[in-house]
């Protein structure tokens, strides 16, 4: 067995299955064209009684032990469903809250379960990670100081206007990384500023934390672990949900090469446009494969080095492959493309958005060239 | 035998002491790293001396039948056989077209008789097979076939030539696409599927001399060659059918191959050796950022095409295209073996520009071959663009070209 190329595991449990045949159903049936463009004007970017029915499936607690109300099934379970939200371009919070769930499960103990308690009940949480534009920098600017008040702000905490818990990322008088959880309610109206984003079904805003006291912190030798693994799950579930909306656009491009007429001809009989259609075809496959494979290599304990690979190959592989299937939707649907009618323009944008998520495709391929080549 | 996990496990034991006590040493000159490529007799006869060492150890066709010189085996025995042979890097296994594609063919749709009179001798390598499906016009368009095969008594009449005849030189047979009737209306149905003789009067194959500088295939001549009626496989008219089945068999779309082993796998460890020879601006090449990056691009691409091998056997994972990834094997693969060779001489600095005849070329040439060679995939059994035809038509819908 090669060391570069390392495990080929793939495995797809019959949860899994169950879960992709019942999330599919529920977002062709919750998120059609129409209902998408309409959240895209509305403030939330999401439908409540969806999310509430979501809840009651229980997805907000999917990955989480029995113990604190969730299904135990773990990160390889939401694959599936967060798969088929990207497909229907849904909006909800879901996957910010799964990751603050995770964040503080593996950051915190036993203390914490009253937290995770209220996420798989349904209340949406987010992370408050980036301190600016770079995910590769450090990201503890916001101090907390010993009595829990922080100090400072965050960079595009997403779905944060919902968000019940909110756990930051900061670092402590002498330095340390530590989570703060914070209530959304003590955080002002007057501290959130909500930005105008690329991609129109999803929400952000920065928030400035400063006088804000955290209801308790998370410190000490987990943390920073806890940390790289949100980033990696983050990355992962980020790919995931690109795999979905990669398989929505493709979709879209090959009806409109089968029903234009150009020349007399479909257009989708020019090489010129097939060829680079099935290229995002396999881009696609290869990037699902990447995903799942990811998945298999994920459990509850710290991610392994081949976790870490997984997760940084299935985002880079899903990131350049949606952006390569955005931009030629727009310019295999001609003029039509070039307006924002076409769902072409969702397709870009969701492009744009989840390229620039945990990381673009050249932040993990930089951080892949240790861990495949210097082992 | 049947393959439970045990059985499984002890023949993997014997079979990794058996190759390492017979995988021949590399003799003194350069061995084909594909079946394509075998150019003089010398290469020839140690490959057949090879696949006939292999087959009478009975590690050969293991899952085909006893009675025409399989073992019956579990096909698993097979997969491990040919697993050994890359990892132990053992010579090709060179009858390639018959052990892969006609084999395979004759299990599936031949006569009992075509079955008896041919298979073993493919497996001991003592007929060697060739394909006579491209001609010089027709490189893609398969189709469009012109040679002629004219029905006279119990034998055809056969003019016309064949391109891309890999083996031919050597060949004792063809599986011959030639057209019997040209008042079809489809061209398809005018065409006839024939295991023909090569060493018959009126065929002459001349070999071709290739990108790299050496031989491997031919251009096959047919004046007036009289082949017997009992060679066609179906009926008359069945051909393009007959061709399309061998097609899945070439591209590995379905299994029954007798070996996998016709190529010797070049890999990323194999261009990770090479990086230790290496410097860029005067420090070890590895540490090269562009270098790096290029690296790290295709162990992505070749986890992803193994990953995506393994997630075809998932069909929970393969709803929306079923055949996709398994209709996807051969561009997907061909096409990243070529960049990765690309690579392979790339990394070379100035001997890069060296070819095998040079005594300073590193490794004697074996990168910038092997990346010249590989064109031999990406192009022959249907081109890269016409796979991409292929998926665009079969997996994705789109509207023919």
């Amino acid at each position: 067995m090669s060391a570069i190329i390392g495990s080929k595991k793939i495995d797809f449990s019959e949860e899994q299955g169950m879960l992709l045949d019942v999330a599919r159903e529920f977002v062709k049936d919750k998120s059609p064209g129409s209902e998408v463009r309409k959240l895209l004007e509305s403030e939330a970017g999401f439908s409540e009684p969806v999310w509430q029915e979501l809840v009651d499936l229980g997805w907000t607690g999917i990955n989480l032990p029995e113990s604190v109300g969730g299904s135990g099934l773990g990160i390889a379970a939401l694959i599936p469903v967060v798969e088929s939200m990207g497909k229907g371009l849904m909006g909800t919070p879901l996957v910010s809250t799964v990751l603050a769930a995770e964040l503080i499960r593996r950051a915190g103990g036993i203390a914490e379960e009253d937290v995770l308690e209220d996420i798989s009940g349904g209340c949406a949480a987010t992370v408050a990670y980036l301190d600016g534009s770079d995910w590769g920098g450090t990201n503890t600017g916001v101090s907390v100081d010993a009595d829990g008040v922080l100090s400072g702000s965050k960079f595009m905490v997403p779905d944060a206007a919902q968000a019940t818990w909110i756990a930051v990322v900061g670092s402590d008088a002498a330095g340390d990384a530590v989570v703060a959880l914070v209530a959304g309610s003590d955080v002002t109206a007057q501290a959130q500023a909500s930005h105008a984003l690329i991609d129109l079904t999803k929400r952000a805003s920065t928030l400035d934390f400063t006088g804000v006291k955290a209801q308790r912190v998370l410190s000490g030798d987990k943390v920073a672990s806890a940390i790289r693994d949100y980033l990696l799950i983050g990355a992962l579930l980020t790919a995931a949900e690109a795999v979905g909306s990669t398989s929505a656009c493709l979709a879209g491009i090959v009806d409109y090469l089968k029903t234009r007429k150009q020349f007399g001809k479909l257009i989708g009989s020019f090489q010129a446009l097939k060829h680079p259609t099935v290229d995002i075809y396999v881009g696609m496959e290869h990037s699902r494969s990447l995903v799942y494979h990811a998945s298999s290599e994920i459990d509850d304990g710290p991610l392994s080095t081949e976790a870490e690979v997984a997760c940084r190959m299935a985002k880079a592989k899903a990131s350049d492959t949606i952006q390569y299937a955005g931009d030629r939707s727009v310019q295999f649907h001609g003029g039509f493309g070039f307006t924002w009618e076409c769902d072409s323009s969702l397709f870009i944008r969701r492009a744009a958005w989840s390229q620039q998520q945990f990381g673009d495709a050249m932040h993990h391929r930089k951080r892949l060239a240790p861990l495949l080549l210097d082992a | 035998m049947s393959a439970t996990e045990t059985s499984l496990q002890n023949f993997q034991a014997d079979i990794d002491k058996w190759m390492l006590e017979n995988v021949p040493k590399k003799p003194g000159f350069l061995l084909p790293l594909t079946f394509l490529e075998v150019g003089t007799e010398q290469q020839l006869d140690f490959l057949r001396e090879w696949q006939h060492k292999l087959w009478s150890a009975g590690f050969l066709g293991m899952h085909w039948p006893t009675e025409y010189g399989g073992q019956g085996a579990d096909p698993a025995y097979q997969g491990i056989v040919d697993k050994a042979l890359g990892a132990h890097n053992a010579p090709i296994i060179f009858n390639t077209i018959g052990l892969n594609w006609t084999g395979p063919l004759l299990l599936d749709v031949g006569t009992e008789e075509d079955r008896k009179r041919y298979i073993k001798n493919i497996l001991t390598g003592e007929e060697i097979w060739c394909q006579g499906f491209s001609e010089p016009d027709h490189g893609s368009d398969l189709g469009n076939v012109q040679t002629r095969a004219v029905r006279d008594g119990d034998e055809f009449i056969v003019n016309g030539s064949k391109i891309w005849t890999t083996l031919g030189n050597y060949a004792d047979h063809m599986i011959l696409l030639a057209r019997t009737d040209t008042s079809t209306a489809r061209k398809y149905d005018g065409l006839s599927f024939f295991l023909a003789p090569m060493k018959v009067a009126g065929v002459e194959a001349r070999p071709i001399r290739k990108v790299t500088g050496e031989y491997g295939f031919n251009e096959t001549f047919f004046t007036d060659a009289r082949i017997p009626a009992s060679c066609l496989l179906g009926d008359e008219g069945g051909g393009w059918r007959m061709a399309m089945k061998t097609l899945e068999y070439e591209r590995g779309v379905i299994a029954g191959q007798a070996s996998a082993h016709s190529m010797q796998s070049i890999g990323l460890e194999d261009l990770m050796d090479a990086m230790h020879d290496f410097e860029r601006d005067g420090a070890p090449i590895l540490e090269d950022a562009m270098i790096r990056d290029e690296l790290v691009k295709l162990a992505i691409e070749a986890k992803a095409n193994s990953i995506s091998d393994r997630r075809a056997g998932i069909p929970a994972l393969n709803t929306d295209y079923p055949f996709g990834i398994a209709l996807s094997n051969k561009y997907r693969h061909t096409e990243y073996a070529r960049r990765l060779k690309m690579m392979g001489a790339h990394v070379q600095g100035a001997q890069g520009a060296l070819f095998m005849e040079d005594d300073k070329a590193y490794m004697g040439g074996f990168w910038q071959r092997a990346y010249f060679a590989n064109f031999g995939t990406t192009i022959g059994g249907g081109t890269t663009q016409i796979q991409a035809n292929i998926i665009g038509e079969h997996v994705l819908g789109l509207p023919k070209s």
